[in-house]
């Protein structure tokens, strides 16, 4: 070891500690970059991250319409088979018979909020929610049907 | 203006009206022991609570925040929960010494009050070996804890213990030389000529370039004789679950936390003392009406103003630096911080032969 690098390292050594300290001084002066959210008490006012995935959920209209065609895309896309598909028969005005969805069930207990269900829907039926207060006492709670009671596919949504 | 000084001279006073000098000795004795005993438990709860706030600060978190006005009880709250619980002591352990280990940290770190000037002209002893004394004193540290790993009968304890000690050895040597660099400027081992030489300035302002880096030194060195972070290795939470004081539990252990904060207080308060003057307030040059307002400000103030910014700026270091490994931390001491001041205490000693400080 020469002396030049010797000294080389100390003042290497030296800088990067200072710079180090640097960032923690910001920090220990700048209260507003805390993160930390009091979550009980600020339960109304809960600023979460935009990519925060909380639940799946299917948006209805106001006309208790959704836009899932039934596709299995979601279903196929699961990697732990949180999503089952369960289709049954309608009628269409003009007498034929078509295929919709009867429920489309989410386990929530076994969603691991990998977003692959909401990036393989092709008609964006399905998104993520941000609620999280998920705790229930009964598990079988956790087992959801999407699809509100009665609800009918969009009008153009094939 | 009230003063320290003043209160510890009518109490001398008083008492040595009502008794004789035996009995006056005897209850001096009893009063500074109440103070030494008060200030630990006053420092426990005001170090605790600075430094998880502190950390929490510079880790962008909000910290305790529950106990208390934003949540400065915590620290009381906990004294409170290790009072109450079991102090546990292993089956395996070896009894007495484990018992010990904790009162001999406590011991050691009282000992090391005494020198210590707390405000002008008030201190426990002022010995003309003072800073001798600390750091002789400050070394027996080492053997409460190899004194806790050993009789923990536990290997995480005994590998902590056994790094400490090594690592205590080690840095022991360039805080001493340190130290003397100060010495060798003021020519004397007395807490109060050390004190008093720094009135027209603090030795870190007089002595240029090697002064400072003594300080640097010191404050490194201490930082790895109270075995914190970045020189924690005794405990190594991730290696060794807690090191020495694995198998401790309630108040023997809150006496090993109390003793680490009590030995930072002690080696932050040594280091203002001998770099940045103690007591003394600050004073620039030939500005008079800058230097009469300093003194205005009360001794103590300034005294613990300046430990307590040691004690950030070691806590600073804490929760900014990531742990050294146990050879990093030998080459660390050993090729580096011991060369430097060994070569630094050759400068100060040829700048204190020529006069070149102010």
């Amino acid at each position: 070891m020469n002396a030049g690098k010797y000294i080389r390292d100390i003042w290497n050594g030296f800088t990067s500690l200072l710079k180090g300290m640097k960032r923690t001084g910001y920090y220990f002066t700048h209260h507003k970059e805390i993160i930390t959210q009091q979550y009980p008490d600020n339960r109304n006012d809960l600023k979460l991250p935009e990519r925060f995935k909380g639940e799946v959920v299917m948006p209805h209209n106001e006309k208790n319409e959704h836009r899932c065609t039934g596709c299995q895309a979601c279903e196929l896309a699961c990697p732990n088979g949180s999503i089952k598909v369960i289709f049954k028969n309608e009628l269409t005005p003009e007498g034929k018979k078509k295929k919709a969805i009867d429920k489309l069930v989410y386990h929530l207990e076994l969603c691991t909020m990998c977003n692959l269900c909401v990036e393989a829907c092709p008609s964006d039926a399905i998104k993520m929610a941000q609620t999280f207060e998920h705790s229930v006492f009964d598990r079988n709670k956790l087992t959801k049907i999407l699809n509100k009671p009665e609800s009918k596919i969009m009008d153009g949504v094939e | 203006m009230w003063s320290f000084s003043d209160i510890a001279n009518n109490i001398h006073n008083w008492l040595s009206n009502q008794f004789n000098t035996t009995w006056t000795m005897i209850f001096e004795m009893l009063i500074a022991g109440v103070c030494v005993i008060g200030l630990f438990a006053l420092l426990g709860l005001v170090l605790v609570i600075m430094e998880r706030k502190v950390s929490a600060w510079m880790q962008i978190r909000l910290g305790p925040n529950r106990v208390g006005p934003k949540g400065m009880f915590q620290s009381l709250a906990d004294t409170v929960k290790l009072m109450v619980k079991e102090g546990m002591t292993p089956w395996g352990a070896d009894k007495t010494l484990f018992n010990l280990a904790p009162f001999i940290a406590m011991i050691v770190a009282m000992l090391l009050l005494a020198p210590i000037a707390f405000a002008s002209n008030f201190q426990l002893w002022d010995i003309n070996i003072g800073v001798l004394y600390v750091s002789a004193v400050s070394s027996l540290s080492v053997i409460s804890i190899l004194m806790a790993g050993w009789a923990s009968n536990n290997k995480y304890s005994l590998l902590g213990a056994m790094r400490s000690g090594a690592q205590i050895v080690s840095y022991e040597l360039s805080a001493g030389l340190s130290i003397l660099a100060i010495i060798v400027l003021t020519g004397d081992l007395r807490f109060s000529t050390i004190i008093a030489s720094q009135a027209d300035g603090w030795w870190i302002f007089k002595g240029h370039i090697p002064v400072i880096i003594a300080f640097i030194t010191f404050i490194i060195a201490v930082t790895a004789e109270t075995n914190r972070a970045p020189f924690d290795m005794a405990e190594a939470e991730s290696e060794l679950t807690a090191g020495f004081h694995t198998e401790y539990s309630g108040m023997k252990f809150a006496l090993f936390f109390l003793a680490e904060y009590v030995n930072v207080f002690i080696v932050c308060a040594i280091g203002a003392t001998l770099f940045l003057g103690g007591p003394m307030p600050l004073h620039i040059g030939l500005w008079e009406g800058f230097n009469h307002a300093m003194d205005y400000i009360p001794s103590s103030v300034w005294f613990f103003g300046k430990t307590f910014f040691l004690i950030f700026l070691i806590m600073w270091f804490r929760w900014t630096f990531p742990r050294l490994r146990i050879d990093q931390l030998l080459r660390l001491e050993w090729k580096y911080l011991l060369p430097i001041s060994m070569i630094n205490l050759l400068l100060i000693t040829a700048m204190a032969i020529l006069k070149w400080h102010f």
